[in-house]
C-alpha cells in the first residue's frame, strides 16, 4: 500500500499545471473543485500509505522512490527521489490535511475576489512544493521545497500586489528568507564537501559510523539552523512573519502558521542524528527557541491588530517547537507541531472570519462584544484560544507539557522557567483577544454593524472541523504519567527520531511539572480577565505607570527601526553610491563614450563623402598616382 | 617611320589634357567627353607600342577598348539624359544626393 506514497505531491502539481494553464478559460466553480479535490487527493493517498507504513517493518526505514537521476557531475550526484518514512508521513498528513480544510475555507473567503483562479493556483502550487519538502529524501531536493514554499509565500503574502504595503511585505519575506538560505546552502555545501551524499540516509549512516566530528556537526548544524530561523520566524530573522500578514488570512493560517513556518522544526528533526552529535548547536537552538518564544509573546501582549496578535504567537509558539528540538525531545517538538497545525489555522480562520463579518476589520479596538453576532466564530476561536493557552485535556496542553517536560528533565531549567514564563504570557494575549473582541462593550463602527453577519458554512464547517482536531489531536500522544506507552506520535516517531534523548524522572516531579503548567495557564487567563472584563481601567494605568516599557513592547523593540538603520538603509544608500558612480558613470560612460567615438569618426569621414563626381575621381586619381608611383619607386 | 616616343609623348599630353578638362569643366557633357579624350590617349599609346614591337596583341585591346567604349557612350549619354529630365540641369555641383 505504500509503493504509491510517491503520488503524494505530484496530485496538486497537476492541478497547479491545468490550473495555471487553462485557468482564466475554467469556471469558477470547477477551479474551487479541482484545487480542494486536488488536496484531497495528496492526502488521500498520504493517508493510505500511512496505514501500509503501520505494517511496515522499522527496518526497512525509510522508503525511498527514486523518480530519476537529477545531477551527475562527477561525485557530486543528486537524486530526484522521494521517501516515506514516519517523520515524513506526520508531515505530509498535515500539510495536506489541514490544506485541505483551509482550501475548503478558502472558497468561502476569496469569493468575490478577482483573482480566485490564481489565488487557487498559488495554493496549490505551495502544497506541492511543501509536500516535495518534507518527502524529500536529500538536502538538495529538500532544499528546492524549502525555496518553493519560500516562493510561493512571497506571491501571496503579495496577492493583493497593489496594495503598497502588501507588496513590500512579500519582498521583505523573501529578502529575509534570502539571508537564512545562504547559510543552508552553505549548510548543503559542507555536507557534500565532507559527506559526500545528500541523501539522509547516508548522512545517518556516516554520523553513525563516526565519519563526522563534533566541530563539523556543529558547524553544519548551525549554518542550516540559520535557514530554519529564516524560515522559521526565529530571532533574528522573525521581522518578516508579522508583515507577512498582509496576505489573504487563510494563507497565514496554511503557509505562516500551520505549515510552512514549521519547515525549520522539521528539518531540525530531519537532522536529529547530527544536532545530537553536535550538542552545542542543539544548545543553541534550544535558546534561541526559548528566547524567541518569551520575546514574541511580549510582543503579542500589546498589538491591536487581531492577526498581528496571532503572528507573534505563531513566532512564539515555533520558539516552543525549537525548544523540544534543541533539548533533545525531537518527538514533542514534533508533536507540538502536528497540534499547533490545527489551533493556530483554527484560530487565523476564525480571525479570519471575524474579519468577514467587520468588511476587513482587524483593529481589536473597533471591536467588542462580538459573541452575540457571530456564535459560531466565537466558539470555535474560543476552543482555539483555550487550546493554545495550554488548559488541560486539549491538544496544546499535552505538547507544550511534552516539551517543557522534557526540557526540565534533560537539565535545561532556564530555558523550562523561559517556557513557563511565555505560556503565562501566552494565556494572556490569547485570553485578551478574546475578551476584547468578543466580549465587554461594542466599539464598532455603524457601518460596519449594520452589515455584521456569520460567515457562510464553507468557512463554518471547516473552523468545526479544525476545532474538532485542537481537542482531540493531543490524546496521541498523552504523558508517560497518565499510562506506559500512551504515547503514540512519540512512539511512532521514533525510528526515525534516533538522536533525541529522553531523560527519564519520577512520577511525582512530572505531576508537579504538570500542574505548574496548569496553573501558569490559569494565572494568564484570571489575569486576562481581571484587566479588560473585571476591571478594564487597569491596563490604561498600566500604559501611564509605565510608559516606556509599553511604548518599547507596542513598538516592538524598535526592531524593524534597528534593522531599517543598521542593514536596509546602509545597503540601499550604498547601491545608491554604487549606482551614482559605477553604473551611471562608468558602465553608461562605456556605452556612450562607443556611441560617441563611433559617432564623431563618422562625421569625420563623411567629411570625405561631398557627393560630388570630381572630389571622387580626384581621390581616385591620388590613389592610382600613389600606387603607380610605388610599382614604379619599389 | 616616327618613333614610338612621339606617339607616347602626344599619348600623355592627350592624357592629361583629358584629366584636367575632367577636373575643372562642370558640365557632364564635356566631362563626358574628357574621358573620352583619355581613353584615346591610353589606345593611341597602345597602337603605338604594339606597332613598334611588331605584334598584334596592342591591337586587339584597342578594338575591346572602343567596344566598350562605344557602349559606354551609349550608356552614359543616357544617364545624362535622364538626370537633365529629372533635375532640369547637368551641372556637376548640383548633382550630390550621395553627401554623407
Amino acid at each position: 500500500m505504500t509503493d504509491i506514497f510517491w503520488l503524494i505531491p505530484f496530485v496538486p502539481a497537476l492541478s497547479t499545471f491545468i490550473l495555471a494553464v487553462f485557468g482564466k478559460k475554467l469556471p469558477k466553480k470547477y477551479v474551487s473543485f479541482q484545487a480542494c479535490f486536488a488536496v484531497f487527493g495528496s492526502f488521500f493517498i498520504a493517508a493510505i500509505s500511512f496505514m501500509g507504513l503501520l505494517q511496515t517493518s522499522h527496518e526497512s526505514y525509510p522508503l525511498v522512490k527514486n523518480i530519476f537521476s537529477w545531477i551527475n557531475a562527477g561525485s557530486f550526484n543528486v537524486n530526484l527521489s522521494l521517501q516515506f518514512d514516519p517523520l515524513s508521513a506526520v508531515m505530509a498528513l498535515v500539510v495536506s490535511g489541514v490544506g485541505f480544510i483551509i482550501h475548503v475555507y478558502s472558497v468561502g473567503y476569496m469569493a468575490d475576489d478577482e483573482g480566485y483562479t490564481r489565488y487557487f493556483t498559488y495554493l496549490n502550487l505551495f502544497t506541492f512544493a511543501m509536500l516535495i519538502l518534507v518527502m524529500a529524501s536529500n538536502v538538495v531536493l529538500m532544499f528546492v521545497g524549502w525555496e518553493g514554499v519560500g516562493l510561493c509565500s512571497y506571491l501571496l503574502i503579495g496577492f493583493w500586489f497593489e496594495k503598497h504595503s502588501a507588496a513590500n511585505a512579500g519582498k521583505k519575506a523573501f529578502i529575509v528568507n534570502r539571508i537564512g538560505d545562504a547559510g543552508f546552502l552553505l549548510g548543503i555545501m559542507f555536507i557534500f564537501i565532507h559527506i559526500g551524499s545528500g541523501e539522509f540516509t547516508a548522512i545517518n549512516e556516516a554520523i553513525g559510523g563516526g565519519a563526522v566530528t563534533q566541530g563539523l556537526a556543529t558547524l553544519i548544524a548551525i549554518l542550516l539552523f540559520v535557514g530554519a530561523t529564516g524560515k522559521s520566524a526565529q530571532i533574528p530573522l522573525y521581522v518578516w512573519l508579522p508583515d507577512a500578514m498582509e496576505g489573504p488570512t487563510p494563507v497565514s493560517a496554511l503557509i505562516h502558521a500551520a505549515t510552512m513556518v514549521t519547515a525549520g522544526v522539521y528539518m531540525v528533526a530531519r537532522m536529529n542524528l547530527l544536532y545530537s552529535l553536535s550538542g552545542t548547536a542543539a544548545q543553541i537552538v534550544a535558546i534561541v527557541g526559548a528566547v524567541t518564544a518569551v520575546y514574541a509573546a511580549t510582543m503579542a501582549l500589546t498589538q491591536n491588530d487581531i492577526k498581528r496578535v496571532l503572528a507573534y504567537s505563531t513566532i512564539s509558539q515555533i520558539g516552543y517547537m525549537f525548544i523540544g528540538c534543541g533539548v533533545g525531545a525531537y518527538g514533542a517538538g514534533m508533536f507540538h507541531l502536528y497540534t499547533h497545525a490545527f489551533f493556530k489555522s483554527l484560530l487565523f480562520l476564525a480571525a479570519g472570519s471575524v474579519m468577514h463579518a467587520l468588511s476587513g476589520e482587524v483593529d481589536m479596538k473597533k471591536m467588542g462584544g462580538l459573541r452575540k453576532y457571530i456564535p459560531l466564530t466565537y466558539s470555535t476561536f474560543l476552543i482555539g484560544a483555550i487550546a493554545i493557552a495550554g488548559v488541560p485535556f486539549l491538544s496544546g496542553f499535552f505538547s507544550k507539557d511534552a516539551i517543557l517536560t522534557s526540557a526540565y528533565a534533560n537539565g535545561y531549567y532556564f530555558v523550562w522557567a523561559l517556557g513557563i514564563l511565555g505560556a503565562v504570557m501566552t494565556a494572556f494575549y490569547m485570553f485578551r483577544l478574546i475578551f476584547l473582541t468578543f466580549h465587554g462593550q461594542e466599539r464598532l463602527a455603524p457601518e460596519v454593524k449594520a452589515h455584521i453577519h456569520e460567515s457562510p458554512p464553507v468557512m463554518t464547517i471547516p473552523l468545526a472541523l479544525l476545532a474538532f482536531f485542537s481537542v482531540v489531536a493531543g490524546y496521541v500522544g498523552l504523558p508517560v504519567v497518565a499510562g506506559e506507552n500512551l504515547n503514540f506520535f512519540g512512539n511512532f516517531l521514533e525510528p526515525v527520531l534516533r538522536g533525541g534523548h529522553e531523560a527519564h524522572i519520577s512520577h511525582n516531579l512530572e505531576w508537579i511539572l504538570i500542574g505548574i503548567s496548569i496553573g501558569v495557564a490559569f494565572l494568564g487567563i484570571i489575569i486576562a480577565w481581571v484587566f479588560y472584563i473585571k476591571s478594564p481601567r487597569i491596563p490604561e494605568k498600566l500604559r501611564t505607570r509605565f510608559p516606556r516599557i509599553y511604548k518599547l513592547l507596542y513598538n516592538k523593540y524598535y526592531m524593524d527601526e534597528i534593522y531599517n538603520a543598521a542593514f536596509v538603509n546602509p545597503t540601499v544608500r550604498g547601491s545608491e553610491i554604487i549606482y551614482d558612480n559605477f553604473d551611471l558613470k562608468i558602465i553608461d560612460g562605456a556605452v556612450n563614450g562607443t556611441a560617441k567615438v563611433t559617432g564623431s569618426s563618422g562625421k569625420i569621414l563623411s567629411y570625405f563623402q561631398s557627393g560630388l563626381i570630381k572630389d571622387y575621381a580626384l581621390i581616385f586619381l591620388i590613389g592610382v598616382i600613389i600606387f603607380l608611383g610605388y610599382l614604379i619607386i619599389f | 617611320m616616327i618613333p614610338a616616343n612621339y606617339f607616347m609623348i602626344l599619348s600623355v599630353i592627350l592624357f592629361v589634357l583629358g584629366a584636367v578638362a575632367f577636373f575643372i569643366k562642370r558640365d557632364l557633357i564635356t566631362m563626358f567627353m574628357a574621358v573620352e579624350v583619355m581613353l584615346n590617349a591610353a589606345n593611341l599609346a597602345f597602337i603605338a607600342l604594339t606597332r613598334s614591337a611588331n605584334s598584334l596583341d596592342g591591337q586587339v585591346i584597342v578594338f575591346f577598348i572602343i567596344t566598350v567604349a562605344a557602349a559606354e557612350a551609349a550608356v552614359g549619354l543616357a544617364i545624362i539624359l535622364l538626370i537633365f529630365r529629372q533635375k532640369k540641369t547637368i551641372k556637376t555641383e548640383d548633382i550630390k544626393l550621395m553627401k554623407g
